[in-house]
């Protein structure tokens, strides 16, 4: 028990200065046919280096030493090492809450820089300061512009993260929020024809992803133009942040909602992630989650507090712009650090990177399978249609310890055979050319397999 | 502080002053008071209807939410833009500060609220609680 | 400052700016290795998507970077420095194993899509801590997806919506107490159910007669914090799920106080339907300035079913694996699986302190509180005299003489080197002073902190205007709040 601080000696004096004979007494209130007699029923203690060992194992069991190409929503970038150091100490990890503004101003402070580098880089006016992830962030966004348009439905691009659409259907189904899909066209973007038709003067917004789903990179002006025509609002998704740094941001949407975990934050299986909503300043009132304003002590001097604390639900419970209270604060402070490091120059520096390796992979992977929605304009990932089951391939892939691209069967079976392969500033080219030989290799076999059928049904 | 007798109050501590068919409404010194430093008034648009009773727009405080009560049913004709810039007119003044003006629907309905005498002694009850 | 305060002194304390008035044009804190594929025509490949600036963004050095956050972490108090009584909040020690455990390669980097076969230790992870979490609150199935309290509720509220609603009527309303968080009326709302509430008894508990009296075919679930928010714990629980559950609706449990329970009782054994964890409370994992947290909600036999997509199943090879088909599912809360960074410190936490230890820990918790409360009690009015578990509230009734209230007592604490309590919360105790210890502090920190709160009521007595201007040893004073909300500085600019 080397979390508790206090000797049984010490336990002892306690008691008697309440008054109390033993620790039962303290727990009489709870009805005794209630109190637990048994020890729970999970394993002894560990000692630390057991629990380190147990990990260890689990790690390794855990993909560790795999080169991958996945990307889908969780990218894999470098982490400068300065994220780790700077997050462990104590001050920022083990504080709560900024509540307490006088002794709160590292995180203040913090997350006010935070929002500012995410108006800079989205090229909104405020940004909140976290959501749970980029698929919330959509969701609450999407409701944000419900309130605001005082219209209900919603128009959702097929080409948004699958995972989101069904995060937005859960949150939508009991806010009596009808949603409609708008498709994709040959082009891998919104097919702004049946986009157009989607919309009736019941849409709140129209919710695109830019770079989408399959990495293309939308034309938001366009879709905004549609939309704002038509009175509807532009919310926008952006899950690979790294983007930003080449990419120009979706200025004409009139909210966004990011998920920053490319910027620093380790892949950890899916989570804990980064979610942030940035948006106009007149819409700030209708805005979830916390944020951090500045203002002045009582000698003058310069200070952050929480504030608009009243949109929050401590404060307008039932009638709050959203429950949210946790956010990720933590997490916040590592995409703050990441954008801190990079900054101006390095942010866009990176993504060129990015490019360049997507560029060569897609270039490479077209001599051997077909590359979707190609002529298209995108960032750092692209869908590879080729004869083998995907799955087929990333299972020879993982016997030369590679994650290939993610089949995309489940979420776009219109697709057939393709998956989705992402590059990132850590993908050498080595990877690629082994990928891509595996890949054409299974294709030729696939393909001669397929000529012998025809030469038997032709004998 | 003494109410004006110009106007007629709710129990809500709103406040509203009849010409014609038109109201203008606003809060009361107390609810100023009470409410503390105020830094938001939401109001609704014009065209927008009341109804007599029922919540209408809010006010916010730093850590608190208000909800402003209709005295009387009507169409909002006019909003006081300024309290958008500056909320603080409502602390400084708030039998000087309205927030909305309204066509009122039905002028009985003014008979129900309470005069400068009786809203001074209702806050006085009150603050006895 | 009169009175002799031995916890804190003052030291050094640096001024640093913002990042953005330390960065000049070529100031880099980054290097990015030679390119090993060719070189790309960015306008070529992008066109008009093409960004060209990225506007204010800051050039700064690593040095620069790493003083800048060191110097304002140190205006931050924190756990590491000391006690920290935010009742509700459970700021309990957060263990540096968990940190270094969850920083092990394939646990950090592991992809949400990697495959399956390669998945088999994070599912590992995830099934265990699932089956130590159910042995610890009694109930029978659990999800981890949820990112934090507020979203383990709207899921747990989808839950018993969906499991009405499979009998044909998803019902109007949830019944909440007047002493309970405020998340949870704004939770109901966001699911679509009109929220009644329910008053309190003279100790504190739910009001049988009036739960009887609101209960019919209309309510869903009441919403319940067990022990509530006074630390009181709801000795009727069993009458009260009973009321519920003989007119079909169901008992949730808001599981923000569990640190209290666990280990000494289970909420599945006094009834309770549907309930939400705090990891980021009672299983250790860091609240990190406001997050990230972790709500995994936990359910009985009959609301299985309508658990959120996807749920870890074990294969007929004794595999792992994920399973997606969920017909009756409430559907997707989030993308991928939850906070698993905080399962990994979760069940470390649990690891480190075995059966004995969580009993251990959570007699101490319901110690602590129990002693602070014998210390304070005659200094400050105590408006509930029900016995207290793990926290305890009392309220400025008796400083207010003095023009004293809870925040200005809680902004002086912050001179005595402690960070202050939860004020104002619970509602239904005005000017209430919410303290919760945690099993985290020794005798000797909670001899200081009383003797740091009786301290303050005697200033309240014989100086109040030292309380009311306090704090006096930190590097800003009260910061005007209001002309913040009125006009908001959201973000930094040039020239300001």
């Amino acid at each position: 028990m080397r979390y508790l601080p206090k000797s049984p000696a010490d336990r002892e004096a306690m008691l008697k200065s309440i008054g109390l004979r033993s620790v039962d007494d303290l727990f009489a209130p709870i009805p005794a046919e209630y109190r637990l007699t048994r020890d729970l029923d999970i394993p002894r203690q560990m000692a630390e280096s057991e629990i380190v060992d147990f990990f260890r194992q689990r790690s390794r069991e855990n993909g560790d030493g795999y080169t991958s190409f996945l990307g889908a929503g969780a990218y894999s970038h470098y982490r400068p090492v300065i994220i780790e150091s700077l997050i462990s100490r104590g001050e920022f990890l083990t504080a709560y809450t900024p509540y307490q503004a006088e002794i709160s101003q590292g995180t203040l402070q913090s997350i006010f820089e935070f929002q500012t580098m995410i108006c800079e880089l989205t090229g909104m006016e405020v940004a909140n300061a976290s959501m749970y992830d980029g698929s919330t962030a959509a969701a609450e966004a999407v409701m944000m512009a419900v309130r605001l348009t005082g219209r209900r439905s919603v128009v959702v691009a097929r080409s948004l993260h699958p995972e989101y659409r069904e995060v937005l259907a859960t949150y939508a189904t009991h806010q009596g929020m009808p949603l409609s899909t708008a498709n994709f066209g040959d082009d891998g973007r919104v097919n702004l024809k049946e986009l157009e038709k989607l919309i009736t003067p019941e849409t709140a917004c129209v919710l695109i992803q830019s770079p989408n789903f399959f990495g293309t990179i939308e034309d938001a002006g366009a879709i905004a133009e549609i939309a704002h025509k038509h009175g509807a609002m532009l919310v926008v998704s952006i899950a690979e942040a790294v983007s930003l740094g080449i990419v120009e941001p979706p200025r004409q949407a009139d909210v966004i909602a990011m998920e920053a975990q490319s910027f620093g934050v380790p892949l950890g299986f899916g989570g804990p992630y980064c979610g942030v909503i940035a948006t106009r300043e007149k819409y700030v009132r209708q805005m979830p989650g916390r944020l951090v304003g500045q203002t002045v002590d009582k000698q003058g001097k310069r200070g952050f507090v929480l504030t608009l604390a009243t949109r929050e639900q401590h404060i307008r419970r039932e009638k709050a712009t959203s429950n949210i209270c946790t956010n990720q604060a933590l997490v916040a402070l590592m995409v703050n650090i990441f954008m801190t490091v990079y900054g101006k120059v390095g942010l866009r520096e990176l993504a060129k990177q990015n490019l360049a390796k997507t560029t060569y992979a897609a270039g490479q992977f077209a001599k051997h399978g077909k590359v979707l929605f190609s002529a298209t304009p995108r960032f750092n990932e692209f869908v590879v249609q080729t004869s083998e089951d995907p799955y087929a391939i990333n299972g020879r892939l993982l016997g030369h310890k590679m994650v290939g691209g993610l089949p995309l069967k489940k979420f776009y079976p219109e697709l057939g055979n393709a998956a989705l392969w992402c590059c990132t500033e850590l993908t050498t080219r080595t990877a690629i050319d082994t990928a891509v030989g595996l890949v054409a290799e299974s294709e030729r076999s696939v393909r001669s397999s397929k000529e012998e059928d025809v030469a038997e049904v032709t004998r | 502080m003494a109410y004006p007798t110009d106007r007629k109050y709710t129990k809500e501590h709103e406040w509203i002053q009849v010409n014609g068919t038109t109201g203008t409404i606003g809060i009361t010194d107390h609810a100023q008071q009470s409410l503390g430093d105020i830094v938001f008034v939401e109001t609704p648009k014009v065209g927008a209807e009341l109804t007599a009773g029922k919540p209408f727009g809010t006010v916010e405080s730093v850590k608190a939410v208000s909800d402003l009560f209709a005295p009387a049913s009507g169409s909002v004709t006019e909003v006081n833009a300024d309290l958008a810039t500056s909320p603080e007119n409502v602390n400084k003044d708030a039998h000087g500060s309205w927030m909305v003006k309204i066509t009122l629907k039905n002028t009985s309905e003014l008979d129900r609220l309470l005069s400068a005498a009786d809203y001074e002694k209702f806050v006085a009850e009150e603050a006895g609680h | 400052m009169k009175h002799i305060t031995r916890k804190a002194t003052r030291h050094v304390n640096q001024n640093e700016g913002l990042i953005f008035e330390k960065s000049s044009a070529g100031k880099a804190a980054w290097k990015l290795p030679p390119l090993d594929v060719p070189e790309v025509d960015t306008a070529k490949l992008l066109g008009a998507s093409e960004r060209k600036d990225l506007g204010n963004m800051p050039e700064v050095s690593e040095i620069e970077i790493i003083r800048h956050f060191t110097r304002m972490s140190t205006w931050n108090y924190a756990i590491d420095l000391g006690m920290y009584p935010l009742g509700s909040c459970t700021m309990k020690y957060n263990p540096r194993v968990n940190e270094a455990v969850a920083r092990v390669e394939g646990i950090a980097n592991g992809h949400p899509y990697q495959p399956e076969k390669i998945s088999q230790g994070a599912l590992h992870i995830i099934k265990t801590l699932s089956e130590q979490l159910i042995e610890i609150t009694g109930m029978d199935a659990i999800t981890m997806q949820p990112a934090a309290g507020a979203h383990g509720e709207m899921t747990g509220l989808l839950m018993v919506r969906a499991y009405h609603q499979s009998k044909g009527n998803a019902r109007k309303k949830i019944l909440i107490p007047d002493s309970a968080h405020g998340t949870n009326p704004a939770t109901a709302a966001m699911v679509n159910y009109a929220v009644e509430n329910l008053k309190s008894d003279s100790r504190g508990m739910v009001d049988i007669a009036a739960l009887e009296a609101q209960m019919n075919e209309d309510v869903a679930a009441l919403m319940l914090t067990n022990p509530n928010t006074l630390g009181v714990f709801e000795q009727q629980i069993h009458k009260i799920a009973d009321i519920l559950h003989a007119k079909g609706g169901l008992l949730y449990m808001d599981g923000a106080n569990m640190n209290a329970l666990v280990g000494k009782v289970r909420p599945g054994d006094f009834g309770v339907d549907v309930m939400h964890l705090n990891l980021h409370k009672t299983f250790s994992t860091p609240h990190g300035g406001g997050g990230p947290g972790s709500g995994p909600v936990a359910v009985k036999k009959a609301l299985e079913p309508f658990l959120p997509a996807p749920v870890v199943i074990t294969h007929a090879d004794g595999t792992l694996g994920f399973d997606y088909n969920r017909p009756q599912t409430v559907g997707r809360v989030r993308a991928f699986y939850g906070n698993f960074g905080m399962f990994v410190r979760a069940l470390a936490y649990i690891q480190a302190n075995g059966p004995d230890g969580l009993r251990q820990t959570t007699e101490d918790a319901v110690l602590n509180a129990n002693y602070i409360r014998k210390g304070l009690e005659g200094t400050y009015d105590l408006p509930y005299s029900t016995p207290t578990m793990h926290e305890v509230v009392f309220s400025d009734k008796l400083q207010l003489k003095k023009g004293v209230r809870t925040m200005d007592i809680a902004k002086r604490l912050i001179d005595y080197g402690f960070h202050p309590y939860t004020t104002a919360f619970p509602l239904i105790v005005p000017g209430a002073l919410m303290i919760e210890p945690t099993e985290s502090e020794s005798k000797e920190e909670m001899d200081l902190f009383v003797e740091a709160m009786k301290s303050i009521a005697e200033e309240v007595e014989e100086d109040p205007q030292t309380v009311l201007d306090a704090p006096h040893s930190t590097r800003v004073s009260r910061l005007d709040e209001t002309a913040a909300a009125r006009k908001p500085v959201l973000r930094w600019k040039p020239g300001n």
